[in-house]
């Protein structure tokens, strides 16, 4: 650029701030101001006090931004000097993360699990097997940091379904990820599978937000733009032949399938999932799952959608790897948390099914289907944290050996669960299976819904397989028990297998709400 | 008559049973049961009333209900009955109070087989460190009284002061049992347990860990089984290919349930093999007919501009027959797993060998039956040109079954496997019938499959009270039982006659039908298929031979007692049918005939009747000469 300084003056003389909608940006910004005030919480409250006003002001907050959400509906537009897009698809899926996070705040909450109450551990940074170790684990504290840390996580994934832009998107990413590395690492029990898990997840997870950040941008590089409607553009006039192009898709879908969880890009979850506490795995499985699933279909439809011929078989590919991969190597697993990791992943193949049929129809059940999938796999791992043996959780499936007999209410959920996941009919996984399944057909994807139907079959295999260890073996004669008072989880639980079945009984409404988002269609 | 919802009852009914009688805690057994009877001989009164108010020479369906469902994928809930349906659903209407009066002590006598088995099984099990639930457990075995206070004892001592309600539950528990056993025994068990529960680890509120050891749930059990007939009336009622679709995969998972929780108590290891295989077999042919109902879902969604599911309306739908013959060939796996037809059939022997007794009866009874109604009502008139493609396949695929089903029934040695093998041999009959496409061998097929219901019911009735009695599906423990139980022998005589169709009994109208109608269409396979009756002789005579008939062989078969009160109320209903209908089917052949000539003329497949004039209406002629 030529250098005169007058020049150089005047255009900074004619810089005017953004115009920024604060009200169209409530949502995100209320939970914002929530984290930062769960901060100052964290330092100035007694102990004590900490542990009854930051759950509150989590939940409450997360309400707020509900109802703000809910008042927006209907918006269409592109603020901030482009940088968020607020439209249907968007509030759609915020208002879907915030439930979730609901939820999981009633899971971190939980105090009743066993003697010393929660998941979250006492005091982070002792190291495991020192002295404090052991006492830290039947200690009444905990780090109600992990409260503000999960909030400024959904601020992220808020903003990353919302990005427009793929620098913010960037920079949501990261608010999103790096709270999310710290809470996995904060388990009470098991500290160094724990401590584990958030070093492997902050390793690769770094890993992959750089390759996101160099397709950034080679986006950048071939559209002089890193705005998605700019890159859209870019994409019609480039002839399609720019190598930039290409390689920036390439680097950008690393990324994002790195946050879904797909092959083969999946390894992370097994381990962190399992070493987590799980309502911080809840969470994750969860709200991370909608928030990457969200930006996906954003970079996929608006930036790139004029690709979709060249992407498809990248798709194809890696759908079919994460089905196959997710099904068959859940069939091995010895830890419920693992296999419910597994089962993750291939779920986030049949997604890909629905992403795949390259419609308004796909989208409309990729949205649905991630609904259910939040509300069942939340309630999944909270059963799976109800079960305990002296030392915390009974995650090995070993474990789960006739519980129906002694618990039967408590299977009989777990089985319900498992059998929406497995997609058995009048369950929400089988209306969100033939929602996507639907669309993936209608968009001329018929292979790969054939071996989405044949992976559907082995998963049911694993699935099936906790059902008959609970209800037709034997009892341990020294099993795990089912703990029996925690109101938080059970309410949990509660509302995680309604909604399975409400959805898959009477799914019409929210169908309705996610046909409605998905023909009113992403902003530009 | 119309006006009333017979089909929406006969499905809320069961349903709401089924419901109610799981909310019963598991000490009101005998309440449970008697609450499954009476609702399931008022589903029987209703399906009757309802066959009566059925006009059979009205085309199309009747009694039809429909309301918008899903709308965003044109599901709706709709149903309604034609002749095939509405004959298979009153087979199920029969059969479910049967099989809950068969059933009425055998999960509780379960719990008592400590009793019968010998007391040193029982022994380790208790003191071998279960804590106060295996007390309580075994103290079903014994009286009401002393129970009570062992499941105290128990459940207090090993929870360290918790287990107020987990005792109480095991009282409960006590008082359903049966006999055998002695209340002393129980109390003796229950001594050691607090004993060793100083082990357990003291974790908090073990509250429910008191009922580890408690046995099968008796309401439960019979909550399956009306959450079964809920499904069957379902399966059949739908006119929504969706609906259809969820009612054919919900209904699996009580069958899945009642084999896997109820089945021997002993085999474990076996009876949750044969659960697993029978749902994953199932659940891969259902994942495959998913396949095709979205297929054709888009289909109808291309050509006539909005998606739909109505039956009828797919019905009048042309489809290119490339697309015919993928759809078909997914419809065709589901139900060819689900019959079962040869080679899908592996996971049937298990599954009627580890079910319980009521269970196989509904299996092969009526569940089986979903695959070959399927066949006849979906494949046959949506892909009329893809099953026409597909039909010399299905005939050679049924010729083998009812050979192979044959020869290995003849080689087994398990009674239930044996009778589940001769079941796919009759299979192989019904499917000849299906796709010989006239109309005198489609109305045999469907009445077979009525047919087929009765007789094969009634055998694993009767070999269900041979298990009982003698605690071994081995047919070498038996032998001679004619003299010691002369009524049981000859119930099972005539049911072994009746799955041969000896004429005069219910089957061999069926059959000739089918063999007859076959034999205008296809003469060779007919000639062949005949000769698999000769076969049937063999594997139905050979196992009376063995069981009934001889020497008493095995001393402790002398004790056994021939049928009671309650078996000859189970038995009773069969008995009169299959000799009812083999002398005089003509009610139901009235109603089957009209729908089945329908189906075939609807697919252009018209009866090479006028060339036999002599063969036209065999139905009606036939039976008298056997009367």
């Amino acid at each position: 650029m030529s250098a005169d300084p007058t020049v150089l003056l005047a255009q900074t003389q004619k810089i005017t701030p953004p115009s920024i909608e604060y009200s169209s940006l409530s949502p995100l910004l209320i939970v914002f101001v929530v984290a930062l005030v769960g901060v100052l919480v964290d330092a100035f409250a007694t102990r004590g006090a900490r542990r009854v006003i930051q759950p509150v002001l989590a939940g409450g907050g997360f309400i707020a931004a509900l109802v703000a959400v809910a008042v927006l509906h209907g918006r269409h537009a592109v603020l901030a000097s482009g940088a968020v897009a607020i439209d249907a698809p968007t509030l759609f899926m915020q208002g879907t993360i915030l439930v979730f996070a609901l939820l999981s705040v009633l899971l971190v909450a939980e105090r009743r699990l066993d003697s010393s109450g929660g998941a979250i551990v006492a005091s982070a940074a002792i190291t495991p097997g020192s002295k404090g170790s052991t006492a830290q684990q039947t200690s009444a504290d905990m780090q109600t940091e992990a409260y503000p840390l999960m909030v400024f996580s959904v601020t992220g994934m808020m903003l990353f379904v919302a990005s427009n832009n793929l620098l913010v998107m960037f920079v949501a990413l990261e608010i999103l990820s790096l709270p999310l590395y710290l809470l996995a690492g904060l388990a009470r029990r098991r500290r160094l599978l724990s401590q584990e898990a958030a070093m492997k997840y902050f390793l690769l997870g770094a890993f992959s937000s750089a390759f996101f950040l160099y397709g950034v941008a080679f986006a950048y590089g071939f559209a002089g733009s890193v705005e998605l409607g700019k890159v859209a553009d870019a994409v019609g006039t480039v002839g399609k032949n720019d190598l930039y192009l290409y390689l920036s898709l390439g680097l950008l879908a690393v990324g994002l399938f790195f946050k879904i969880g797909a092959a083969p890009f999946h390894s992370w979850t097994p381990d962190v999932y399992q070493g987590s506490p799980t309502p911080v795995t809840a969470f994750m499985a969860a709200g991370t799952k909608v928030a990457a699933f969200g930006a996906l279909l954003r970079v996929f439809y608006v930036a790139f959608g004029g690709l979709r011929w060249d992407w498809r078989p990248v798709l194809w590919t890696v759908a079919i790897l994460t089905m196959v991969v997710g099904a068959v190597l859940a069939l091995t697993q010895r830890d419920i948390k693992r296999m419910l990791a597994y089962s993750a992943v291939a779920h986030a193949g049949f997604l890909l099914v629905g992403l795949a049929g390259t419609n308004t129809d796909g989208l409309r059940g990729s949205m649905f289907y991630l609904v259910t999938y939040g509300f069942t796999t939340i309630a999944a791992f909270a059963v799976v944290s109800l079960v305990r043996t002296s030392d915390g959780e009974a995650s090995d499936l070993s474990q789960w050996r006739g519980l129906g007999r002694t618990s039967p209410l408590l299977a009989g959920t777990f089985s319900f669960l498992l059998l929406a996941l497995a997609g058995i009919p009048l369950t929400s996984g089988f209306t969100g299976k033939f929602a996507v399944f639907q669309a993936a057909i209608e968009g001329d994807a018929t292979p790969l819904v054939v071996v989405a139907l044949v992976c559907s079959a082995i998963a049911a295999f694993f699935y099936v397989r906790v059902i008959v260890l609970m209800f037709f073996s034997e009892p341990l004669a020294e099993g795990p028990v089912v703990v029996t008072r925690p109101t938080l989880t059970f309410a949990t639980v509660g509302i995680g297998t309604v909604a399975t079945l409400v959805l898959g009984v009477a799914p019409q409404p929210l169908l309705d709400l996610a046909n409605t988002a998905a023909t009113s269609g992403f902003v530009r | 008559m119309n006006t009333v919802p017979w089909l929406t009852i006969l499905l809320i009914v069961p349903a709401a049973g089924a419901v109610v009688v799981a909310a019963l805690p598991r000490r009101h057994a005998t309440l449970a049961k008697q609450l499954t009877l009476g609702i399931t001989l008022a589903v029987l009164v209703l399906a009757v009333l309802a066959t009566f108010a059925y006009d059979p020479d009205k085309a199309g369906f009747q009694f039809g209900q429909s309301y918008d469902w899903i709308s965003t994928f044109g599901i709706s809930y709709s149903v309604g009955a034609d002749g095939i349906s509405l004959v298979l659903m009153l087979l199920a209407a029969l059969l479910v109070p049967v099989v809950v009066l068969s059933s009425w002590d055998e999960v509780d006598g379960d719990a008592t087989g400590g009793g019968r088995v010998p007391a040193p099984t029982v022994a380790p099990d208790a003191t071998g460190g279960t804590p106060g639930g295996s007390a309580g457990g075994t103290g079903s075995a014994g009286g009401v009284g002393p129970i009570g206070v062992a499941g105290e004892i128990g459940g207090v001592g090993g929870l360290g002061g918790v287990g107020g309600l987990g005792g109480d539950d095991l009282g409960g528990g006590g008082g359903s049992g049966g006999g055998g056993g002695s209340g002393g025994t129980a109390v003796a068990l229950a001594a050691p347990a607090p004993a060793r529960t100083v082990t357990i680890p003291p974790v908090e509120a073990r509250g429910e860990a008191a009922e580890r050891h408690g046995r099968r749930s008796v309401p439960a059990f019979f909550a399956l089984l009306l959450a079964l007939e809920a499904g069957m009336i379902g399966v059949f009622a739908a006119t929504d290919v969706f609906l259809f679709y969820v009612f054919f995969e919900a209904m699996l998972i009580p069958m899945y349930f009642l084999i896997g929780s109820y089945g021997p108590v002993k085999e474990q290891a076996q009876r949750s093999y044969a659960a697993v295989k029978f749902l994953v077999y199932s659940l891969l042919g259902g994942l495959l007919m998913l396949a095709a109902v979205i297929g054709l879902y888009v289909v109808s969604a291309d050509n006539l501009g909005h998606g739909t599911f109505d039956f009828a309306t797919l019905r009048q739908m042309e489809i290119t027959p490339g697309v015919q013959k993928l759809l078909f060939l997914g419809f065709f796996v589901a139900f060819a797993i689900k019959a079962p037809l040869f080679p899908f059939h592996t996971w049937l022997p298990d599954a009627g060998a580890q079910s319980p007794t009521g269970g196989a009866v509904l299996l092969v009874g009526v569940l089986d039956k979903v695959g070959t109604f399927g066949l006849i009502r979906y494949c046959i008139p949506l892909f009329p040109d893809a099953a026409d493609y597909f039909a010399p396949l299905v005939l050679g695929l049924a010729v083998v079954g009812i050979f192979y089903g044959a020869l290995l029934a003849i080689g087994q040695r398990d009674m239930k496997r044996l009778v589940a093998y001769t079941s796919l041999a009759h299979f192989g009959f019904i499917a000849l019938g299906l796709f010989a496409f006239t109309s005198q061998a489609g109305t045999g097929a469907v009445l077979y499959m009525v047919n087929h219901g009765l007789s094969t019911g009634l055998l694993f009735l009767v070999v269900g009270f041979l298990v009982t009695r003698r605690g071994t599906r081995d047919v070498g423990a038996y032998g001679g039982l004619a003299k010691v139980t002369p009524v049981l022998a000859g119930v099972f005589l005539l049911a072994g006659l009746s799955s041969l169709a000896l004429p005069g009994t219910n089957s061999f109208v069926s059959e000739f039908l089918v063999l007859v109608g076959t034999f205008t269409a296809n003469k060779p396979l007919a000639i062949v298929a005949t000769c698999g009756i000769v076969l049937a002789a063999i594997y139905v005579l050979y196992l009376y031979q063995r069981t009934m008939t001889g020497p008493v062989v095995h001393e402790e078969n002398r004790v056994l007692h021939d049928l009671g009160l309650r078996e000859k109320v189970v038995v009773a209903p069969l008995v009169a049918l299959i000799v009812a209908l083999g002398v005089y089917p003509k009610p139901l052949l009235d109603i089957i005939r009209p729908t089945v000539t329908a189906t075939y003329a609807d697919i252009g497949k018209s009866d090479p009747a006028p060339t036999h004039p002599a063969a036209a209406h065999p139905a009606s002629a036939q039976p008298g000469g056997h009367s």
